[in-house]
């Protein structure tokens, strides 16, 4: 019977990674789903929906070849494929301040305590080694509305955070 | 009342152009109800163009004025001929489409634009739109070239980097 798996591939990142496993998880007859391949501080990162009738110890053996060429490691779990139903952002949340540990704890936490549902997250450190600064992109379901969002986040204003809050209202035509 | 079937992508119609109306007569006007009967079945939709029913067509639908936060816009309009004649301005934004279902993305519109239009009984008129009812009517106008918003998404990462000229 075949079943979802997330295969997670990390590694030092080259030309060529995604094409060579793409190739290899077609040729074991398995089809993909929705994937996230990001460069994270120069390292290749994927998670990939992989749908298989292999078990997933049989996936990982038979892709162990593919990720030891390429110097990879790789990690399979078995999961819920549930396509066709996303979920729409209605709030977009942009952050930006010099770097330092914790601004993602803090923004996120308070968006937690008042429901938000986070649907995507992005941050990057931008900037320069000796003057680095973070920026979170962050968009998601805000049961409460869009001004509890703003209210929630703006304790942090005062800290010289950069905060913007946004609406994200989808034009369907 | 008629609601009409919408065409989904890949249907190879909704790649083909439309062709200008002709006639403004009865035969059009029961299109436009329908046309209007089907945006209304469907999920909130704030524009229809005729070839998402399968009628290559320049006609469109866009009603913008029951958004759930209030946008500038003209009311319910039947454009018919529309041409973008001035643009001005470029913003990114969210669309779907009925025609495209289970995905949305970031495409990239002018932020305001004069439209000149006729009505579903010929008289021409012109409408300075901004925003959101300018961004519907561009959608629109690309489905009678045979343009899908999908040809236009772009990254959701982009738009992190939109260079900001002031503070």
């Amino acid at each position: 019977m075949e079943k979802w798996y997330m295969l997670t591939v990390v590694g030092a990142d080259r030309p060529g990674i995604v094409a060579r496993l793409a190739r290899e998880l077609f040729a074991l007859g398995a089809n993909l789903g929705e994937a996230s391949m990001l460069r994270l501080g120069g390292n290749f990162t994927i998670m990939l929906m992989v749908h298989t009738d292999l078990d997933a110890r049989a996936l990982e053996a038979r892709l162990a070849p593919a990720s030891a060429d390429l110097n990879l490691r790789l990690h399979v779990d078995p999961i819920e494929g549930r396509l066709h139903q996303h979920v729409q952002p209605e709030v977009r949340i942009r952050v930006h301040e010099a770097d330092r540990a914790g601004i993602v704890a803090e923004v996120s936490e308070a968006l937690a305590d008042i429901g938000f549902n986070i649907l995507a997250l992005d941050t990057d450190v931008a900037g320069a080694d000796d003057a680095p600064w973070y920026v979170i992109q962050i968009e998601g379901v805000a049961p409460s509305g869009l001004e509890a969002v703003a209210a929630a986040l703006e304790p942090l204003r005062g800290r010289g955070v950069e905060l913007g809050v946004e609406a994200i209202d989808t034009m369907v035509g | 009342m008629a609601v009409l079937e919408i065409l989904r992508w890949p249907d190879p119609r909704l790649r083909q152009p439309s062709l200008p109306v002709k006639e403004f007569d009865e035969e059009l006007k029961a299109f436009i109800r329908d046309l209007e009967d089907t945006r209304r079945a469907g999920p909130a939709a704030v524009g229809i163009a005729a070839p998402q029913v399968g009628r290559q067509l320049r006609v469109v639908i866009v009603d913008c004025s029951k958004t759930r936060k209030p946008v500038p816009n003209h009311g319910h309009l039947v454009l018919v001929n529309p041409e973008i004649l001035a643009w001005e301005g470029h913003v990114l934004g969210r669309e779907g489409c009925l025609s495209v279902p289970d995905y949305t993305g970031n495409v990239l519109r002018a932020e305001r634009i004069r439209l000149q239009a006729a009505d579903a009984d010929g008289s021409i008129h012109e409408y300075d739109m901004e925003g959101f009812e300018a961004r519907a009517v561009q959608h629109e106008i690309d489905h009678l070239e045979g343009l899908l918003f999908l040809d236009r998404v772009v990254s959701r990462h982009s738009d992190v980097f939109r260079r900001k000229t002031s503070k």
